[in-house]
């Protein structure tokens, strides 16, 4: 049955994978993409993302739970489910003999969509690889092939874009024409979901992110929160004379005195109106506490992804 | 039914054979004739017909045959092999395509290859020898049947298949000794009564000696037992095969 109000248009509930050697690639996810965003998976090597969107696409059996797609239950309305989806996988995997222009017509074909050839001569327009439309796979670079494996994707016209790591090994420029393509397509109103594990584009492309790691979903935020993270600045003062505790009066900015006392921290939010920095300064000068050098650092959203990893056990 | 994904699997099998017509047709024509030149004229000439046919005639079924196994297996085994072994199956299970589909399309296209392999070697053979065919009808419906069914097997073996070794190692290690040991180039009725006795064992007996008879009214085996043995591989090939698609076997797992 298929749902236009829900706002989720994918959810997965108690999906668990566990391999025939015993292996537990997932434990008991759940998740709900939402209509029209950009969603980022992240997680390290063997987390389990590439076997959570396999599951969602098709590829692999799930052990138990159920995922729908736009209403659609993957197991019982398999087709109107995978119709709306298209999947570029991690590695190049092409039929290395086959024309661009076969390929991605051959990819429309198995979705059941009819014949159009303006349709695919668009997408490989608008993915820069029309003048290579009679060129077999075999005879392109790494990065038209990942464009290649892109339109195969698209050809079908789906509403949901899985995109597993896309930009792994390619260029800065054709990273950067990646993200506009994205975005374009968001525009469009196709839902995308990325994995990655490049923080960095999830700071770039994503309304919302999610964490795995060892088959678990240990955080889903949305982007303005995680910003909010990111947000977050420390401010080090190198002291002139050691301490050898941080004096009471300055408790309220909670600041942190290194073990050998000749270094203070304080931690504080950049993007507050007053984050109170003009004010530690005058509060220490005035308690006679002197610095010889200062400097700031930015929380980035990948310290923040490694603690999180760090805290499970 | 999903049939434009059919047609989309079945016309890229097709424009492959097509794409490597020296490996696909022109080589089992030359392998052909050459059994016409070393066995059917050298070794033929010297031999007394069998059963009233000709040495040269009596073969040619055989050898049909034989293309028309090996053929049909590496043909669906490849097909499927090769999209696993490169990892572009992704799409395929991917796509909203039933296992029904799936088959239809790459066994149609393995066995239709073969069937025109089929029908050309016997167009090569007509010019080595007389060819009078007796029972054209049930002659297609061996051939077709045939090749559906071992192009089922070798879809089954493509599936199974981990490594290229495995690949070629059911049509290697039992397909090809079963055939030629099946009747191709003698009538089993000339062979010492054990012997007989075991061939039986052999499918391929029936196949051969089925289509035989297509062609000369004449068999080792009743034409009955012949086409029931026959039905009874494809049946057991589907019972397979539609284990495979319910399990995932090395496909979703």
């Amino acid at each position: 049955m298929s749902s236009t109000i829900s706002p989720s248009i994918i959810a997965i509930s108690g999906v668990t994978k566990t391999y025939a050697t015993g292996f537990k690639a997932l434990k008991e996810i759940n998740l709900d993409i939402e209509r029209g965003e950009i969603f980022a998976l992240l997680g390290p090597n063997g987390a389990g993302k590439t076997t959570l969107i396999s599951i969602v696409c098709g590829i692999v059996n799930r052990s138990s739970g159920t995922v729908t797609v736009d209403g659609h239950d993957i197991g019982k309305d398999y087709r109107a489910a995978r119709s709306l989806i298209g999947l570029v996988p991690q590695e190049l995997t092409i039929d290395a003999f086959e024309t661009v222009w076969t390929t991605v017509n051959y990819s429309r074909g198995l979705f059941g969509k009819a014949p159009n050839p303006g349709f695919v001569e668009k997408v490989l327009r608008d993915l820069s690889l029309w003048d290579k439309k009679d060129a077999k796979a075999i005879t392109l670079s790494g990065g038209m092939k990942r464009r290649l494996m892109i339109a195969k994707a698209l050809s079908h016209e789906p509403r949901v874009l899985f995109l597993d790591e896309p930009t792994a090994g390619v260029d800065v420029e054709l990273r950067q024409d990646m993200w506009a393509m994205v975005r374009r397509l968001r525009d469009d109103g196709v839902t995308i979901i990325l994995t990655t594990h490049y923080i960095e584009e999830a700071e770039a492309m994503a309304d919302r992110v999610g964490v795995i790691n060892k088959g678990e979903i240990i955080l889903v935020e949305g982007k303005a929160e995680l910003m909010h993270k990111l947000g977050r600045k420390r401010l080090l003062l190198e002291l002139r004379t050691p301490l050898t505790a941080v004096p009471d009066a300055f408790s309220r900015y909670k600041l942190e005195l290194s073990p050998d006392g000749t270094q203070l921290t304080y931690t504080y939010d950049n993007q507050s109106e007053r984050p109170g920095v003009a004010s530690l300064l005058r509060e220490l000068e005035a308690a006679c506490i002197q610095f010889r050098d200062m400097d700031t650092q930015n929380s980035s959203l990948e310290e923040i992804f490694v603690n999180l990893l760090r805290q499970e056990p | 039914m999903n049939w434009r994904a059919v047609w989309a699997i079945y016309r890229v099998e097709m424009a492959r054979a097509f794409r490597t017509v020296l490996q696909s047709i022109v080589s089992p024509v030359i392998s052909t004739s050459l059994y016409f030149v070393v066995f059917g004229s050298a070794i033929g000439s010297r031999i007394t017909e069998i059963d009233g046919i000709s040495y040269g005639a009596f073969i040619v079924p055989g050898l049909i045959m034989l293309s028309l196994l090996t053929q049909s297996i590496s043909n669906a085994s490849f097909a499927i092999y090769f999209p696993k072994f490169v990892g572009s199956i992704y799409e395929l299970l991917s796509a909203p395509v039933s296992y029904l589909e799936i088959v239809i399309a790459y066994v149609g296209g393995a066995a239709t290859k073969s069937i025109i392999l089929g029908l050309i070697i016997l167009a090569t053979a007509s010019l080595f020898v007389p060819l009078h065919i007796q029972h054209p009808f049930w002659m297609l419906a061996f051939l077709v049947l045939t090749a559906v069914t071992f192009s089922l097997f070798g879809f089954i073996i493509g599936i199974w298949a981990k490594s290229f070794e495995q690949l070629q190692l059911v049509p290697l290690l039992i397909i090809t000794p079963l055939t030629f040991l099946g009747g191709s180039f003698y009538s089993i009725n000339m062979l010492p009564e054990v012997w007989r006795t075991v061939t039986l064992f052999n499918p391929v007996v029936y196949l051969i000696s089925g289509f035989r008879w297509s062609f000369y009214g004449k068999s080792d085996v009743s034409v009955g037992v012949s086409l029931g043995m026959t039905v009874v591989f494809l049946a057991i090939c589907i019972a397979i095969v539609a284990w495979i698609f319910r399990t995932g076997y090395r496909l979703r797992n």
